[in-house]
């Protein structure tokens, strides 16, 4: 198995899976994960403290899928570290043999398990990766000499169903100046809008070798489908997909969904709209290789 | 404006147990104009507290709460009733409060929970736009400011939490990043809109902040003293 970043420069389509880490100790379930998607998929996210729920950390877990021999991709959040907590971490995570970064500004504590919590967002997602740059060339933040250099590829993220996008996309462009190598996308379901984003960005990272991965969160039935576009902000599910959904009995909308999801990979792979994806199946990683499969995705 | 609210009438009345003769002072400026610590207010507290046992033994508007020597002038001229009291209840912001920690030993209780510095938008009706950050950046943010009015303090565009215009936190509450990208697409500086922007330097608003002796050639401000 080569590396995540290997796998992006390589030119073929690319497939990171996700590793959620539970609140507590028992770890069985998610070294399952692991060790189950780790060879399917050519990199696996670890998210930080996700929707400002304290759980065990991602830095210790994406050292564990070094440990395993697969390739995380760390992520790290502005919210619960100020900037020497945040490259104190990235120290570690080097010296734990992570080497992909992806940098995010994290949810506001208000939306999570700790709302009395003080958010941080001393950096903002564009300083991360600024400041992944910085380590990579071998200083901190502050300018000072680093005994030994980093070598992170450093990934960000972008919304391409938000709304208004024009600020998205701004901020999308002053992440490419900043020097990102790769982003996910929020999740997209809308294959048309996608597209459109995708001619958007193409322009933004034009003369650069930046790689695109549509972020994929697979739809486990019609009231997740639902509650997703409610809810979640910056996801819209269209309404084709939604009566799609219901068109099965509900114990039979998961395997619609995995179906949608798989439809969509290969759609964006055959027809070159991105570099990749990145597959998500919150809590029920167990799916994402039929998934794979389905889509002809073979690792 | 400091922007305050009165703390409940319980809660004042658990800070002020064991304590008798009280003393209640409010403020002639913000307490007074935001309805907290004002003449009425003041005279309302007076009477809540006698109902439950309390003894007032004096009450005074501060004309500026906040300034240490008004609130020391006037403790002075009331010596004997400072004397007899068990404490002082401030209705007030807390540098009201804190005037008063200058000018007695007793217990000094705040009567209100200070909020936001704000603007006032309609009489009752306040808003936080400023946070005191020491380094006024926003007319590259279309006079808006990130720091204050993004509720993570993003100084480089919105976050992923951005619906429909509005605030993850607060689905009521505007998305302060498009209210800077429209407002710089208004003024046609589509430069600012793209510019990446260092992170704030937190040094310069280190607490606690002082001026001092400002006017002569001394003067030094923040981190500088």
């Amino acid at each position: 198995m080569g590396t995540y970043r290997d796998a992006c420069m390589s030119g073929n389509f690319v497939v990171s899976g996700e590793i959620g880490p539970p609140k507590g100790t028992n770890v069985a379930r998610m070294l399952d994960d692991i060790d189950l998607l780790k060879d399917k998929c050519d990199g696996l996210n670890v998210t930080d403290n996700q929707s400002a729920v304290m759980r065990l950390g991602s830095l210790a877990v994406s050292g564990e899928i070094v440990r395993r021999g697969g390739d995380p991709i760390f992520q790290t959040t502005c919210r619960d570290r100020n900037r020497l907590g945040l490259q104190s971490d990235l120290l570690s995570a080097a010296f734990m043999g992570i080497t992909n970064v992806l940098c995010l500004t994290g949810d506001h504590p208000v939306v999570g398990d700790h709302k009395q919590a003080k958010g941080v967002f001393d950096f903002d997602s564009v300083h991360l990766i600024q400041c992944c740059k910085k380590m990579n060339a071998g200083t901190d933040w502050a300018g000072n000499t680093l005994d030994g250099a980093t070598d992170f590829f450093v990934g960000a993220v972008v919304t391409p169903e938000a709304d208004p996008l024009e600020p998205q996309m701004y901020k999308f462009a002053r992440k490419v100046d900043a020097g990102a190598d790769f982003f996910q996308t929020q999740a997209v379901y809308d294959m048309d809008n996608f597209q459109r984003f995708m001619e958007q960005a193409r322009e933004t990272i034009a003369g650069t070798n930046v790689k695109m991965m549509a972020g994929l969160v697979v739809l486990t039935g019609l009231g997740m489908a639902k509650y997703m576009n409610r809810a979640v902000p910056g996801i819209f599910v269209p309404d084709a997909l939604l009566e799609e959904l219901g068109s099965v009995a509900k114990e039979d909308q998961l395997k619609k969904g995995m179906e949608i999801a798989a439809r969509h990979i290969a759609f964006l792979r055959d027809n070159k709209v991105c570099d990749g994806v990145h597959v998500m199946a919150i809590g029920k990683e167990e799916i994402i290789p039929e998934i794979l499969a389905r889509a002809g995705v073979v690792r | 404006m400091i922007i305050s609210k009165q703390k409940p009438f319980e809660e004042v009345l658990e800070d002020l147990e064991g304590l008798t003769n009280i003393i209640i002072l409010g403020c002639g400026e913000c307490a007074t104009a935001t309805r907290t610590g004002g003449p009425e207010e003041v005279a309302d507290m007076k009477a809540k507290l006698e109902e439950h046992g309390k003894k007032v033994l004096f009450t005074e508007i501060v004309h500026t709460g906040c300034h240490e020597l008004d609130v020391k002038r006037i403790l002075r001229q009331a010596k004997d009733a400072c004397g007899e009291a068990d404490g002082f209840l401030v209705l007030s912001c807390g540098a009201g409060t804190q005037a008063c920690r200058t000018a007695t030993d007793k217990r000094v209780i705040p009567g209100c929970d200070p909020l936001f510095l704000g603007n006032i938008q309609r009489s009752m009706d306040f808003a936080e736009k400023c946070s005191h950050c020491g380094a006024c950046v926003i007319d590259d943010y279309g006079a808006i400011c990130p720091i204050t009015r993004c509720a993570k303090g993003l100084v480089n565009g919105p976050c992923g939490g951005t619906s429909h215009g509005k605030c993850e936190v607060d689905p009521e509450m505007d998305c302060a990043w498009t209210l800077i990208h429209n407002q710089l697409k208004k003024e046609g500086r589509d430069d600012k809109r793209r510019m990446v922007h260092e992170p704030k330097d937190w040094n310069v608003i280190r607490h606690p902040g002082a001026v001092v002796d400002r006017g002569s050639d001394k003067q030094k401000m923040g981190s500088e003293v």
